[in-house]
């Protein structure tokens, strides 16, 4: 009796999880594997489109004689690089008309005009022209003529689904001499933005944490960043930074804080002097870093804040009576207690960013020194239209995510263990 | 009671007052206001003073009496050595120091004679400085964003620093960049776009997550851990990793340019953090219940609706408005799979237009007020929902 309960819960189970499943395969597992796919093979943009065998019908009067029309099919293949093979062609007719003069390949029976072309090489084109008799004498109705559309169908290889594959685009994204830069621009962002993110968000958690008028509103401010949508925000921060007509460099030059407008988001470095050294500082590296730390900080200031509200009262007040300062209290007591955080919000936080794709999308598209392996994605894929390479660099993100996993997955366990 | 500490205490809450009021006298100026003399000096003097009087009289009133004294003797005081200035300047003032007072309303002689009181007055400042400050720079994006979608092209020209309101100039007027945005820009089509697809998100990953959820909770079968631990691996993979494939495919199959597609790929993408969210909430519930629930010969679909989803109302919720916002505020999918403005959502038809030829600011912040607005009502209405979803689906962001 109870081993067929379990088989029916079984059942239920698998019926239960299994549109889940199927979904997320199909949309999730699916192409990350297709990746793999796609990155050993030669394809670009413009070979996606399916080539596909098409007619254009046109019905044209004859002049002076009522009882016969000419139909023209323009028939040509729609792609320009592939051949499509073994073409099929079909038309109907209304029933009072005969064709006069048939090409060879075609035949006409009972109202329907069927067409077997063969091969038609890439960029083929032809007008394939008939003249029809009416049978009784009575005037051939042209809308009726257009209104049936004529059906072609044809085989060709789909570039995907070959087995020719290739390994230049791995060769050309590791031979790339900006390859180096671009990791080293993707680490940078990422280090940093998390690093930010992450200490503005203690800073912020450690303030909301204490009772003050007002409080829960302050809160929910502090989140704004992160549930606004990213394109509002990226576009005013673009109008806000504006060299020319911005809020920032005309309040600084305002107040002669700066001699001339400083191009935030499209200058890619800076000289500063520090005690006498000259520093090369990537600006808008920097800016897009400081735009990503503005927007993510409130997701670690949530984190941090819950765990801080978790911590025995009982701490601080045994503190109190040691005698201890607010800055003993912050070292040895607070930041014990959220170290674990830290470290899991850490690699959340740096998986992330290290995917991260809209905000530099959206603030500088990649440009003057701010292009990371994501955004270099969309340049090969869909700039530059080479979808191999896309997908080869693709590749080499998720390699760099099964590192990060691997790491992160060994942490998580083992705090559990600790717990 | 030491004599150091009421200095120190003076000292510091003058001089946090003191930066209050010259941030607003800053931009005042930006207003075209002149304020050739701050008179930094008297006020600096005034604030010790009221911060003394303050601890004078302690508790012995009523503390909402009392700081509201103070702050009208504060801004009579600003009023008379600043002569000439409109009356909302004055206003500022007055809310300015009601805030300022309020945050040392409680502070006595008594406090001041425990330990380390000056480093906890000290800190306290600071964090009020500080709340004051991230809240500006967290708030004033969002502020400029409404100010310039209220203005016109040469008003933007002519003042970039001008941050004020007209409301003089009357609300046709004042909302014309919006009803260009709406008429000339087809807003409210995208607008109905972004709804249609963002509820359908909704719907559709909550119809395909409850029922997994609850089988992944509950039930026992073969596989059951290899895939509880396989939703948040498959959770972690970003969308840019996916464009290229799901363009390829989607460009074959005809689904490119589809609202249709676009569920497809917002719901696979929401649905392991809908699972994981939802199964960790579902094993919270008593089995009991379920238990008395099959007893009475409810098969599992009967538990599933007549016991797990009424108890689950709060966790279905904060589910349902965490997969709202991700798909109302998504770009990346609607920038790679929508190329016709017929099928845009509200932040591709945004990021078209920034595109697009010269749009004029006004318009392009007009849209970005109505992609943002509906987002940030919900959110600060559905707060305590919302934040658990958020602290539950932060995996990913």
């Amino acid at each position: 009796m109870s081993s067929k309960l379990a088989k029916i819960e079984k059942r239920t189970a698998y019926l239960l999880i299994l549109p889940s499943v199927l979904l997320v395969f199909s949309i999730i597992l699916f192409p990350i594997f297709s990746n793999i796919w796609i990155s050993f093979k030669n394809v670009e943009l413009k070979d996606l489109r399916i080539p596909e065998p098409r007619a254009k019908k046109l019905v044209k009067s004859i002049k002076d004689n009522s009882n016969q029309i000419k139909i023209i099919y323009k028939l040509r293949n729609s792609s320009l690089t592939q051949e499509i093979t073994n073409v099929k062609f079909k038309d109907k007719y209304p029933n009072n008309i005969e064709p006069r003069n048939l090409d060879k390949r075609c035949k006409f029976k009972s109202k329907l005009l069927q067409c077997e072309f063969g091969n038609w090489p890439k960029k083929y084109r032809e007008n394939l022209e008939i003249i029809f008799q009416n049978t009784n004498n009575q005037e051939i109705s042209k809308k009726v003529l257009k209104s049936y559309k004529p059906k072609l169908s044809g085989k060709s290889q789909n570039i995907l689904l070959t087995y020719e594959f290739t390994l230049n685009n791995f060769k050309k994204v590791i031979k790339d001499k900006a390859f180096i830069d671009l990791l080293s621009t993707t680490f940078y962002y990422t280090f940093f933005g998390t690093i930010g993110a992450i200490i503005f968000g203690i800073l912020a958690a450690q303030m909301v944490n204490q009772k003050f008028f007002g409080r829960t509103f302050v809160r929910s401010v502090l989140l704004f960043p992160y549930v606004a949508p990213v394109v509002a925000l990226a576009y005013t921060w673009e109008l806000l930074l504006d060299p020319t007509s911005g809020t920032l460099n005309n309040l600084l030059i305002n107040y002669q804080i700066i001699d001339g407008p400083i191009n935030l988001l499209g200058q890619k470095y800076v000289t500063l002097n520090i005690l006498g050294f000259d520093f090369k500082l990537r600006l808008a590296l920097t800016t897009v870093i400081i735009f990503e730390i503005w927007r993510y900080f409130p997701l670690a200031f949530l984190f941090i804040l819950a765990r801080l509200q978790a911590v025995p009262k009982e701490l601080y007040e045994a503190a109190d009576v040691d005698g201890a300062n607010p800055l003993q209290k912050f070292l040895n007591i607070t930041l014990p207690q959220i170290l674990a955080v830290i470290s899991i919000l850490f690699m959340i936080r740096f998986i992330w960013n290290f995917n991260k794709f809209e905000d530099i999308f959206l603030l500088t598209g990649g440009a003057s020194g701010t292009r990371t392996l994501p955004i270099n994605v969309y340049q090969q894929g869909f700039s530059i239209g080479d979808i191999g390479m896309g997908s080869a660099v693709s590749i080499v993100i998720v390699v760099f995510l099964l590192i990060f996993m691997f790491i992160y997955f060994k942490l998580l366990g083992k705090r559990a263990d600790e717990n | 009671m030491k004599i150091k500490n009421i200095f120190t205490y003076c000292f510091i809450s003058s001089l946090f007052l003191f930066s209050l009021v010259c941030i607003w006298k800053i931009l005042v100026t930006l207003q075209g206001i002149e304020l050739t003399n701050f008179n930094f000096n008297k006020l600096f003097i005034f604030g010790i003073t009221l911060c003394a009087i303050n601890l004078l009289i302690g508790k012995k009133l009523n503390l909402n009496i009392k700081i509201t004294i103070l702050a009208l003797l504060f801004s009579i005081f600003d009023y008379f050595i600043s002569i000439n200035l409109p009356i909302w300047y004055s206003f500022g003032i007055f809310l300015i120091s009601l805030f300022f007072f309020n945050n040392i309303k409680d502070y006595d002689k008594n406090f001041l004679s425990k330990n380390h009181s000056s480093q906890k007055l000290f800190f306290n400042f600071l964090t009020l400085f500080g709340i004051t400050l991230f809240s500006f720079v967290i708030l004033f994006p969002f502020y400029m964003m409404l100010v310039t979608s209220f203005k016109t092209q040469a008003l933007l020209l002519l003042n970039p620093l001008d941050f004020s309101i007209n409301f003089a100039q009357g609300l046709p007027e004042l909302f014309k960049s919006y009803f260009i945005v709406f008429k000339d820009y087809n807003f409210g089509r995208y607008m109905l776009t972004s709804t249609i697809v963002s509820l359908g998100t909704v719907i559709i990953t909550l119809i395909f997550a409850i029922p997994a959820a609850y089988a992944v909770a509950r039930l026992n079968f073969f596989g059951k851990n290899f895939l509880s631990t396989s939703i948040l691996i498959i959770y972690l993979f970003p969308a840019i990793v996916l464009v290229i494939p799901l363009y390829t495919i989607f460009s074959q199959l005809g689904l490119r340019n589809s609202i249709e597609g676009l569920l497809i790929v917002y719901t696979a993408t929401t649905l392991p953090v809908a699972i994981y969210m939802l199964q960790g909430y579902f094993k919270s519930i008593p089995k009991e219940l379920e238990e008395a629930g099959i007893i009475d010969g409810q098969n599992w679909l009967g538990i599933i609706f007549k016991i797990i989803l009424p108890l689950s109302l709060p966790a279905i919720s904060s589910v349902a408005l965490y997969v709202f916002m991700i798909a109302w505020n998504e770009f990346l999918f609607s920038l790679m799979f929508l190329d016709r403005p017929n099928t845009f959502t509200l932040s591709r038809a945004i990021q078209f237009l920034n595109v697009g030829a010269e749009t004029p600011r006004q318009y392009l912040m007009a849209g970005s007020v109505v992609v943002t607005l509906p987002i940030l009502i919900i959110f600060v209405y559905f707060e305590k929902y919302l934040v658990s979803g958020l602290t539950a689906g932060s995996v990913k962001g």
